[in-house]
């Protein structure tokens, strides 16, 4: 049956891990030895086999116990999974894109058959089968878009577009770089990307969103996204900052090898079907500094960009604070020996 | 950075003559797989190969949305065009062979309207003709006004009148019945939603008619399909590729950068999406800026243009492509 799924936690005592699997195929973002914004999309066709990208919604080894977390952040917080009213429709595009996705890609896990709109769904690794009629909000426990988000991993926020813009009006957010949907729901596309400092003056925004507005159906884009995160912690919420926040400051040399994590985010963006909407998936992966620096490229190449990246962008990212703590440590896992080419492991 | 998605080849499956005028085309997949669902007021980009001539033509999906089986479209032969029209009129048939675009939407329906109000004119009722098949589907309130030249020519009018009823009106010129469109849109509910798909005229008399009544532009909605207009050829040198190439009269300038061979991007070839949006590197002469695209401030500028349908009449034009 392929990989097994950790019992782990991102919470209270954190046994998150990754496996040297897990390590050897993590999305690492810098495809050179510095970083700055751009518009950096590419096509998200399925990918090297074994790597993130083979599948257009990948399911790894912390599949179940992401699924647990986001119930938990769910229970305490209600607000994290919003739709507005006329999103309903692009909530099933969304449940209908994944199903069929995990049925084709990972059949000894998921099952999906149709009978007409009569539809019925297996979930074997979270235990769930479910009956129901395609696009008939009654027959789901929850809107379409809850009921399909609370079994796959990663945020995912729903894009109205209407007057040559973006809005954001549907999500599921729980494991989250600082932001907040009950925040930001409502919002157009400059709206909500407003606290990103520089990106506007080189009118990132500008371009990305007229290259949005013509993404096509059948034709799914993908980029990377990236920041650091003490302890394995998905729920980095504003709501929740007083929890996590105050972590940065108890960070010492003897712990940062065990607490610090790169944060990845892998983003695609699909256009679909019956509601003309987006779908932005947000997923994330951590990896601790002790983990990532077993791949030598990668430890050479995180210790130059960290090195070299501008504070305000350090600042917006949240390490500006343990920079310094991060340079000692990873210089000495940087000889100084040139990197090849591409984010790939040598 | 253009991602395309992938064209479906398709074999015509049925061609139906609406009215003297109309004709309407049924595509199916040549895999004989499902197309995909697409959303109510979608194009598709037709691909023609016109005796050697590639013709690349928008038109709006008419079908149900939500069946897989093939495409509709409605075309009206234009006699006057650049040839699109005739060829599909004159050479297609069932059977052959052809390729067309994915759906593309750039005449949505606004999911929070309370209610629909679609006001069509002529040729102008295909969009509408998907857009109602989806709101039957998911729900939600419209009233159609259809305005034709006769009852000859109100293509589709007696099938919608049939399935819908009072939800539509049909307006024929030769009875003389005009759409009273001040009391019409003065009488709207808060919230209702006006779209507008017919001849030029016809847009801009519904879309000022709404403005001077004070309905917020972003509840009114229209679309207009620029046929390139045909003209005097010119030349156009092509910076980035290294060639200089000449724009026949009855040829797009995006036409006639595809026939050097040169990749240029592009969706609607209409002037509306912006796909095709190029700089302008040189330009003594007077660019004809015929899109819906570029802002007037732009298009005085003359340091971007739409290749798709916007021409040149002078002594150089220089472009980053």
């Amino acid at each position: 049956m392929g990989l097994e799924f950790n019992d782990e936690t991102f919470r209270g005592d954190y046994t998150f891990r990754n496996s040297a699997r897990a390590i050897a195929r993590f999305p690492f973002p810098f495809h050179e030895d510095s970083y700055m914004y751009s518009v950096n999309m590419e096509p998200h066709l399925p990918g090297r086999p074994g790597s993130v990208f083979e599948h257009m919604f990948d399911v790894d080894e912390h599949y179940v116990a992401e699924m647990r977390d986001r119930a938990l952040v769910l229970a305490e917080d209600p607000l994290r999974c919003q739709s507005l009213p006329h999103m309903t429709l692009a909530g099933w595009d969304l449940l209908e894109l994944i199903m069929e996705a995990k049925a084709r890609d990972y059949p000894q896990w998921f099952s999906l058959t149709k009978d007409g709109h009569q539809w019925h769904w297996i979930n074997r690794p979270l235990q769930i089968e479910q009956t129901f009629t395609f696009l008939d909000d009654t027959t789901l426990p929850c809107g379409p878009m809850e009921y399909i988000t609370r079994q796959t991993q990663g945020d995912f926020t729903l894009q109205d577009q209407r007057d040559d813009n973006l809005w954001i009006e549907a999500g599921m957010v729980t494991t989250q770089a600082d932001w907040s949907l009950d925040f930001d729901i409502g919002m157009s596309f400059h709206e909500w990307h407003a606290p990103v400092p520089l990106a506007h003056e080189m009118r990132v925004f500008d371009r990305a969103l007229k290259f949005l507005l013509n993404l096509q159906l059948g034709a799914p884009v993908r980029r990377f996204n990236w920041t650091m995160t003490v302890d394995p912690l998905l729920d980095t919420s504003p709501e929740n900052y007083p929890k996590w926040g105050p972590s940065k400051t108890t960070m010492t040399a003897e712990t940062i090898g065990h607490r610090q994590h790169l944060r990845v985010e892998l983003q695609t963006l699909h256009r679909l079907p019956r509601s003309n909407a987006i779908v932005f998936p947000i997923r994330c992966y951590l990896i601790r500094f002790e983990e990532l620096v077993t791949v030598p490229k990668w430890a050479r190449r995180l210790h130059r960009v960290v090195r070299d990246i501008p504070d305000e962008l350090a600042t917006y990212k949240g390490f500006l604070r343990n920079k310094p703590l991060m340079l000692d440590y990873l210089s000495k896992y940087d000889d100084g020996a040139p990197t090849s080419p591409g984010f790939w492991a040598d | 950075m253009s991602v395309g998605a992938a064209k479906i080849p398709v074999r015509v499956a049925e061609v139906v003559e609406v009215n003297p005028l109309i004709k309407r085309f049924r595509f199916q997949r040549r895999d004989g797989g499902p197309m995909p669902v697409f959303s109510g007021g979608a194009h598709i980009v037709v691909d023609m190969d016109d005796h050697g001539t590639r013709r690349m033509n928008p038109y709006s999906l008419m079908s149900d949305p939500a069946d897989t089986s093939g495409y509709e479209i409605s075309v009206r032969r234009d006699e006057a065009g650049r040839g699109g029209s005739l060829f599909l009129h004159r050479h297609v048939t069932v059977g052959m062979e052809m390729v067309i675009s994915s759906p593309i939407n750039l005449f949505p329906l606004d999911a929070r309207a309370r209610r629909h109000l679609m006001i069509a004119g002529g040729i102008g009722i295909t969009p509408f003709l998907s857009q109602i098949a989806a709101l039957q589907a998911h729900g939600g309130q419209f009233e159609l006004h259809y305005s034709a030249r006769s009852r000859d020519f109100a293509a589709y009018a007696d099938d919608l009148t049939a399935r819908h009823g009072d939800k539509v009106r049909l307006y024929l010129d030769d009875q003389g019945q005009l759409i009273n469109l001040n009391s019409l849109l003065q009488g709207q509910p808060l919230g209702t939603h006006l779209y507008v798909c017919g001849p030029k005229g016809m847009i801009g008399w519904v879309r000022q008619t709404a403005e001077t009544l004070g309905w917020p532009l972003a509840a009114v909605h229209s679309e207009e399909f620029l046929a390139p207009p045909v003209g005097l050829p010119f030349q156009v040198q092509l910076a980035a590729s290294g060639k200089t190439i000449t724009v026949g009269p009855a040829q797009s300038l995006l036409e006639a950068i595809e026939a050097a061979g040169v990749t240029a991007p592009y969706l609607c070839r209409g002037g509306a999406c912006g796909e095709c949006e190029t700089d302008v590197l040189g330009c003594d002469g007077q660019i004809a800026h015929n899109d819906h695209w570029l802002t007037d401030e732009q298009k005085a500028g003359d340091r971007q243009i739409m290749p798709c349908v916007s021409r040149f009449g002078g002594k150089t034009l220089i472009l980053d492509r």
